[in-house]
């Protein structure tokens, strides 16, 4: 038969010890409020002594201490406000603060030393300095950490009001404001010392247990800083001079790992920024005496963190930041840590410098060259670790390189030398995500960049969007989209004001986007080839081009004809094919005939070789037509060539209705200002439509003839002598009869045709209508 | 007594000087306590007594008197006082009292320079003792104790007690008392410094400490009394910790420091470091003190 207690989980134990202390508490604090109502001083002085014997077990937990803790601090509240009756009742407090001394355990005596003494220091019955000294004084008589801790935060608690602060009550007579520096500083140093002495009690097998507790307390020890943090007389004078240094004594001479990273975390959190602006050399000597496991790395991140935020919210304490030297002093800082620490993670490692850079580009706005200094030395250092960045690190990379980004303008930062290098050390693809980051931030910042060498500096921080990754395929369609459309958004901003300039400027894209491969080129280069033809529209305007930046335009062509003839060759042979008739459209409005004739030339080339579906051959087709119309530079020979070939191309579409259709846009070539061939035009018109009828049906050939009669109506206008009454009359005829047979057939597509044909029939009544000479030619037509 | 046949008997009544003289309460054995007037160094004890026969009789006796007596009784030797001090005054002739008496009586400038104690092992006390003495019936001897302090200028030399103790290799600690004379309402105020720590404290605490020892060379015989134990510190110390010691003597029963009573006895008192271990092992360090009575 086994004990029920030999069962217990430690966590049970726990709870069923924390259960019974607190029990008793409970029971003593009972008896002792008893007392107290029966104003018997002595009884509850007895019952709360032995109450507060009940906080001096050591079989807790931190955590579970803590509850029993506040347990027993909540029942001394009543005792207090008893000694304050006492007092009023004209009681002497110096007796009674005698009187609880006679308890014969010190921790019982300890905490009721204080409760008395917070009720004499609010008295004034002595000066508040000399009770406060007493307490932490007597304090030490508890060397158990826990209970020392605990004792201590207690003295904290009790206190904290009732420091003889500047402006507090208790000034004057009580002290001055380096009293109660004092008293908080030796209640801190004696409690870091208490702390750090867990570390090192008990068994080496349970450390990491006792590591977890000691990481449950540090808030005590911390708590001090807070309050000194708080006192209204704490000035920067008092700080640097006497709260600092002692401070720092204690975190550098206490040696233990825990202890450094929490207290100078905890300084550097609870203190104000311009303190830390002030103090950053003493800062930066005691982060270099922190044992070699502390990851000052972090500390120093978080200063800077701060002191980045402080610039930011107060704009006019920057020039302090630079009377100071505060970038030197950090950058040293950093190097330093990079330096003695040499097992330290790439992850504070990267930390560490981006807090540098985000805190240069708060700080030195200005100052362009110091954030390369950075830039280079982080890609020094993070290299020489030799491992890859990853996880987390790759977060605060990127952070890193895009905190320039947020705050310049990205042209100046294409003068960081070191840029780039840091981006080497991302992987690929975040690398590449890094560079869509730049090309956004260019774009969202809408600057030009003017000059061929920043364009290249550019191309090459984003090189890995622009350069063929020898994949046949991207992995991500869509992604890789909407990179390249963004790569191609850049061209628009790459504007020099001078031709020659901006030729370059032309060149050197044009040299990075041919890198891209296939895959890329059909996004890169139609933007490029537009930027070609605005330079071309800049140079025929030719206003304020300055000496020796001239360029002729011939070479701009011959610029866009090489790239779209790039286009052409990487499979994109009909986005080349219009490229080649809008720059036709360019040179004929330049008036460069051979040129014009050059490109359509190609354009031609391409249709015949490569256009193969009849769908496509439709529309380029109509592009051509459309094209070739617009251009006047044209002599007869050169024109004649390219309208036969069009006409000849429009009889060979596969589709009669097509064959048709095209035919009818070929009419409008014979029909050009200054070459109106009547007899071609009707050519173009009727033989089409004569030879198609048979083989159509009836509802097409309904819809064809309709949309001839609409051409024959334009000519009739223009006053083509071949295009009768008659001729329209017929095919009026033919129209309605046509319509009539298919009326039963598909309704919706007669419908379209009928809806179509009845507001032609509306546009000829109103013509007629209209009388004039048009009317008159119009009034002979049976409608 | 009337049950005895012997009727109401005479009674004696000793008044001391007023209602103003002091008084000082007393634990006497077992837990029970008397009051009893106080005197101090040399007095004048004066006063009357008054002796009534037993209502409608007559007391015949062969003379009246009054002692002063100063006694030292030891426990090996109990029932057999040693008088240091022993002063008679006769008050009355052999005679007749048929009413009540009052005899006053004076012992002037008596020197009482021992104080009253009530220890284990020995007993110093002052008493009257009003005898009636009758010569065919026993006396009528009746005693009225009275109590003696004797007060004590502060000493001139107090030095401090500084000492530094250890085990070796183990624990070495120094100790300061700032004085080693003490009224019986000071404050022992000290500090503990730990130069080295080895072993696992687990508390350390003050005794106060009393020596009687009784009898003389071979035979003496000492008996210790621990009256105090104060905790001064909880936990273990590590080396350069200094630990404050403030031991208010106030709430204890405490004597002067008597040496060498009339060769009979002496009560010493002792300051008594103790550190216990987590093995419950106690290292400890004896240190004699000095009290003294500063005022009554």
């Amino acid at each position: 038969m086994s004990a029920p207690e030999a069962t217990l989980s430690p966590a049970e134990e726990q709870q069923k010890w924390l259960t019974e202390t607190t029990n008793n508490v409970k029971q003593h604090a009972y008896y002792m409020k008893q007392a107290i109502d029966d104003n018997n001083l002595r009884e509850a002085l007895k019952h709360t002594a032995a109450m507060l014997s009940e906080l001096r077990t050591s079989q807790l937990s931190p955590q579970k201490y803590y509850a029993l803790y506040m347990k027993a601090c909540d029942e001394l509240l009543h005792l207090e406000s008893f000694f304050r009756e006492l007092h009023k009742g004209g009681r002497s407090i110096a007796e009674l603060y005698e009187l609880v001394q006679h308890a014969g355990n010190i921790l019982p005596r300890m905490y009721l030393l204080i409760t008395v003494g917070s009720v004499f220091v609010q008295s004034k019955d002595a000066p508040a300095k000399d009770i406060l000294k007493d307490l932490v004084e007597m304090a030490r008589g508890v060397q158990h950490p826990l209970r020392g801790l605990f004792l201590r935060a207690y003295l904290a608690q009790c206190t904290k009001d009732k420091l003889p602060d500047q402006g507090s009550e208790y000034e004057g007579e009580g002290g001055d404001v380096k009293d109660a520096v004092e008293f908080l500083l030796q209640n801190f140093t004696e409690m870091n010392k208490l702390w750090v002495r867990m570390q090192h009690q008990g068994s080496p097998r349970l450390k990491e247990k006792r590591e977890k507790e000691r990481q449950e307390l540090r808030d005590l020890v911390g708590k001090n800083l807070l309050v000194l943090s708080q006192l209204e007389g704490v000035d920067l004078e008092i700080y640097q001079e006497l709260v600092l240094p002692r401070v720092l004594e204690q975190v550098v001479n206490c040696k233990d790992e825990i202890g450094q990273t929490y207290l100078m975390d905890a300084i550097i959190q609870v203190f104000p920024d311009d303190f830390h602006l002030n103090t950053l050399e003493t800062l930066n000597k005691a982060l270099g005496q922190m044992q070699p496991t502390v990851k000052t790395g972090s500390v120093l991140a978080s200063l800077m963190t701060r002191l980045s935020r402080y610039a930011l919210e107060s704009p006019e304490v920057i020039p302090k930041f630079e009377e100071l030297q505060a970038f030197s002093l950090l950058r040293e800082a950093v190097k330093k840590v990079s330096e003695i620490q040499t097992d330290v993670a790439m992850l504070d490692l990267v930390t560490l410098y981006q807090a540098l850079m985000s805190f240069v580009v708060q700080v030195h706005k200005a100052s362009l060259d110091k954030v390369d200094e950075v830039l280079a030395e982080a890609a020094t250092v993070l290299a020489a670790q030799n491992q890859a960045v990853s996880g987390k690190a790759v977060t605060e990379l990127v952070a890193l390189l895009s905190a320039p980004l947020s705050v310049y303008d990205v042209v100046p930062i294409l003068s960081l030398q070191a840029y780039p290098k840091v981006m080497e050390l991302l992987e690929e693809p975040v690398r590449k995500e890094m560079a869509v980051t730049i090309v956004r931030s260019v774009l969202k910042s809408n600057t030009c960049i003017t000059d061929s060498e920043k364009v290249d500096t550019l191309f090459g921080f984003i090189s890995l969007l622009i350069k063929d990754d020898g994949l046949s395929e991207p992995e991500d369609e869509e992604e890789f989209e909407e990179q390249q459309c963004l790569v191609s958004r850049l061209v628009m901003l790459l504007k020099a004001p001078q031709p020659k300039s901006q030729l370059a400027i032309l060149n050197t894209v044009r040299h990075h986007f041919g890198m891209g491969g296939p895959l890329r080129l059909k996004y890169t280069l139609p933007p490029l080839v537009f930027a070609g033809l605005r330079l071309i529209t800049q140079v025929q305007k030719g206003e304020d081009v300055e000496e020796g930046e001239k360029v002729s335009r011939k070479t701009i062509f011959g610029f866009l004809h090489q790239t779209v003839q790039a286009l052409g060759s990487n499979g994109q042979p009909g986005l080349a094919m219009r490229l080649y008739l809008q720059c036709a459209a360019a040179a004929n409005a330049n008036g460069f005939e051979d040129i014009a004739y050059e490109f359509f030339t190609q354009g031609f080339l391409i249709y015949e070789e490569e256009i193969s579906d009849s769908r496509e051959q439709v529309t380029s087709l109509q592009l051509f037509i459309g094209t070739l119309h617009l251009c006047t530079c044209f002599g007869q020979e050169n024109r004649d060539a390219l309208v036969h070939k069009c006409t000849t191309y429009s009889s060979r579409l596969l589709k009669k209705s097509e064959q048709c259709r095209a035919a009818y846009s070929c009419s409008h070539l014979f029909w050009v200002p200054g070459s109106k061939d009547s007899e071609n035009v009707a050519l173009c018109l009727s033989e089409r439509r004569m030879a198609s009828t048979p083989q159509m049906g009836a509802q097409g050939s309904a819809t064809v003839a309709a949309a001839s009669l609409w051409r024959y109506l334009y000519f009739f206008d223009e006053g083509n002598t071949a295009v009768t009454v008659q001729l329209l009359q017929g095919l009026m005829d033919l129209i309605a009869e046509e319509m009539a047979k298919t009326q039963s057939d598909d309704a919706e597509g007669s419908n379209q045709t009928e809806n179509f044909y009845a507001s032609t029939l509306r546009h000829i009544k109103h013509k007629k209508a209209e009388g004039g000479e048009v009317g008159a030619r119009y009034a002979e037509l049976n409608v | 007594m009337n049950f005895l046949g012997f009727g109401p008997s005479s009674t004696i009544e000793v008044d001391f000087g007023g209602a103003e003289r002091r008084t000082v309460t007393i634990k006497g054995d077992g837990g029970s306590a008397e009051t009893l007037p106080l005197f101090s160094g040399v007095e004048t004890l004066a006063g009357q007594v008054r002796v009534t026969p037993p209502p409608g009789k007559k007391l015949e006796h062969t003379g009246v008197k009054i002692e002063l007596l100063g006694q030292i009784e030891l426990m090996f030797d109990r029932g057999n006082f040693y008088d240091f001090i022993n002063l008679v005054h006769n008050l009355d002739a052999p005679g007749e009292l048929s009413a009540a008496k009052v005899y006053p009586f004076e012992f002037s400038r008596v020197e009482m320079q021992y104080e009253s104690y009530n220890g284990v092992n020995a007993r110093l006390r002052y008493l009257l003792r009003v005898t009636v003495a009758r010569s065919y019936s026993s006396n009528l001897v009746k005693d009225f104790k009275f109590w003696v302090r004797n007060v004590s200028e502060a000493p001139q030399i107090n030095n401090s007690i500084k000492m530094e103790v250890g085990i070796e290799d183990c624990l070495h600690i120094e100790f300061e008392y700032q004085k080693s004379k003490y009224h019986l309402k000071d404050i022992v105020v000290g500090k503990i410094f730990f130069l080295l720590v080895r072993i696992k404290i687990k508390h350390m605490e003050i005794e106060i400490r009393r020596r009687e020892s009784t009898g003389s060379g071979p035979n003496t015989y000492n008996e210790s009394d621990t009256i105090a134990k104060y905790e001064i510190m909880d936990g273990a110390p590590v080396r350069g910790e200094s630990i404050p010691v403030r031991l208010m003597l106030t709430p204890y029963d405490l004597t002067p420091t008597y040496r060498n009573i009339s060769n009979k006895f002496s009560v010493k008192y002792y300051l008594n470091l103790v550190l216990v271990d987590e093995e419950e092992r106690r290292y400890f360090k004896q240190q004699e003190i000095t009290l003294y009575r500063r005022d009554l």
